[in-house]
């Protein structure tokens, strides 16, 4: 180890509140025998496994860590077309708008914003619905590519303001002078903070939860779990920021309660969306959480705003 | 040297299903450790051959025996060869059923032997996505062979990601249902009737998402 940087204690401090939540965990299990704990430590030991690719990822390349998200939006856009319904006479275009996953991530490599920021949203969008009126099936065809656009910008765009977070150079206060470690230590701040504000709304729910928000779409949703998970996250992103960013007290807290709400809806989002096609989870992918979009639905919701938010304050 | 070749191709096959599909299998433990059992599926894609043979570990790939239709598979010599050596497919005489003894005779030696056999009685893979009625041909291998296991496997999805008369593989997650082994209940029509409700209950365990 030649230098720790403080990306490495903050990855460090991931991996210890692991190792606590597991013991937890552990200690709840054999505390009390009689109750199902099964998807809990299924929940947990899937937990392990993601931080660990994404902790080699962080360390070993930024091509690496660019080419997972690339992979997580391949998977997440494979459990989206797989779940919705969709036209046979549609095969081809489904095989492009699969293509504009590389494409897309090509332009997060190569740092062109400007392609990356009208790739998905200009050409594809324009693109796709002339490819798709080429079979001439014009029953279903507004649905057609109604869905697919949303599930390209959802799975594909949205997510990769996240790995472009780790090419954005950052300026500012605190700033690690605009190198690709300060991108990573804001990628990590939002990834951590965005899945810590799930766990963390999750659990206040199951404590006090009482009054629900919006229970046609996602009954165990709750204020007390959703102000309990905000406040939580925004003390966080508050203690954590000056170790990863080159945020101000004020900026971070802005941050931590941004991702708090933006998660949550992006949760309940994909909630709705489940309930109109009537299924409960996504996927299958990982144990005890469901699919790879019940896990990352809130990250799709706060890597754009937060990317966002960083780029207007300290690019 | 063609067993090497095998477990390449296999291995090669093992990575696409995974990584480009993504298999969702519900009771994998139904699935015979060894044999002499018979795994008997729907059949929707030339993919369906492919990940039948995925489902169980690669160093049992040599017990498994696809049971393929003559005409198509053993067309012309390239195909023949890959066929009969590295899909290690039994092929069968779709036309002419009873003509010169039992078209089911190496089906029967493999069970003998304790291998594998995978079977579509659908016959063909027909329209995606939908199930045609069941041929009879797996009641009489069922008849001669009342100690192999016949194990139903319903599978969704490969009929979308790879259909009949399409070269262009899209990805899509594919659903695989294994269903309750049937022993052998004494005589045919019992049996058929046995394996459609099998297949019946497999394919309602899920909404699956409308294919127009």
């Amino acid at each position: 180890m030649t230098n720790l940087l403080p990306i490495h204690i903050a990855l460090g401090g991931i991996w210890a509140l692991l190792i606590v939540a597991s013991l937890i965990v552990f200690t709840l299990t054999k505390a009390q025998p009689e109750r199902d704990h099964s998807e809990l430590v299924q929940r947990t030991t899937s937990w392990w496994a993601m931080i660990a690719v994404f902790t080699a990822a962080f360390l070993l390349s930024r091509t690496l860590s660019i080419t997972v998200f690339a992979l997580v939006s391949f998977l997440a856009l494979k459990e989206y077309l797989s779940m919705i319904p969709t036209r046979r006479a549609d095969r081809r275009v489904l095989f492009w708008a699969y293509l504009a996953i590389p494409v897309q991530y090509y332009w997060v490599a190569d740092e062109w914003y400007g392609m990356f920021a009208v790739f998905i949203p200009v050409y594809m969008f324009l693109f796709l619905p002339f490819a798709m009126l080429l079979s001439q099936q014009t029953e279903g065809f507004l649905k057609a590519v109604g869905t697919l656009n949303w599930g390209l910008m959802l799975c594909v765009f949205s997510l990769s303001h996240a790995a472009f977070l780790l090419v954005l150079p950052v300026e500012g206060p605190g700033s690690i002078g605009g190198t690709a470690a300060s991108g990573a230590g804001l990628l990590l701040f939002l990834v951590f903070l965005t899945q810590f504000n799930d766990v963390a709304q999750y659990t206040w729910g199951k404590l006090f939860g009482r009054r629900k928000i919006v229970p046609q779409v996602s009954p165990k949703k709750t204020w007390e779990g959703f102000l309990g998970g905000m406040l939580t996250t925004t003390v966080l992103a508050v203690l954590v920021a000056p170790l990863v960013t080159p945020f101000s007290a004020l900026h971070a807290g802005l941050a931590g309660a941004m991702i708090a709400g933006a998660g949550f809806i992006g949760d309940v989002t994909v909630s709705a969306v489940k309930r109109d096609l009537g299924v409960k989870d996504t996927g299958a992918l990982i144990p005890g959480h469901g699919g790879i979009m019940d896990r990352i639905d809130s990250l799709t919701f706060t890597a754009p705003l937060f990317f966002h938010f960083t780029r207007y304050l300290y690019t | 040297m063609t067993r090497v070749l095998q477990l390449v191709f296999f291995l090669m096959v093992r990575v696409v299903v995974l990584f480009v599909l993504g298999l969702n299998v519900r009771r994998r433990e139904w699935l015979p450790e060894d044999g002499p059992a018979i795994l008997v599926a729907n059949h929707n894609s030339h993919l369906d051959t492919l990940v039948m043979m995925s489902l169980t570990p690669l160093a049992r790939i040599a017990k498994l025996r696809p049971v393929a239709a003559a005409d198509y598979f053993l067309a012309n010599r390239a195909m023949a060869w890959f066929s009969l050596n590295i899909l290690r497919i039994i092929p069968i005489d779709r036309q002419k059923g009873t003509a010169g003894g039992d078209p089911l005779a190496e089906c029967h030696e493999a069970l003998a032997r304790g291998e594998i056999l995978i079977l579509f009685p659908e016959g063909s893979r027909g329209e995606p996505e939908e199930m045609t009625a069941l041929k009879k041909g797996i009641a009489h291998l069922a008849e001669k062979n009342p100690d192999a296991p016949v194990v139903p496997v319903f599978t969704h999805g490969l009929g979308k990601a790879l259909p009949k008369g399409s070269f262009l593989l899209v990805p899509f997650f594919c659903d695989i249902f294994v269903g309750e082994p049937i022993v052998w209940p004494g005589d045919r029509p019992t049996f058929m009737n046995i394996l459609a409700a099998r297949f019946a209950s497999l394919s309602a365990e899920k909404t699956f998402a409308p294919w127009e």
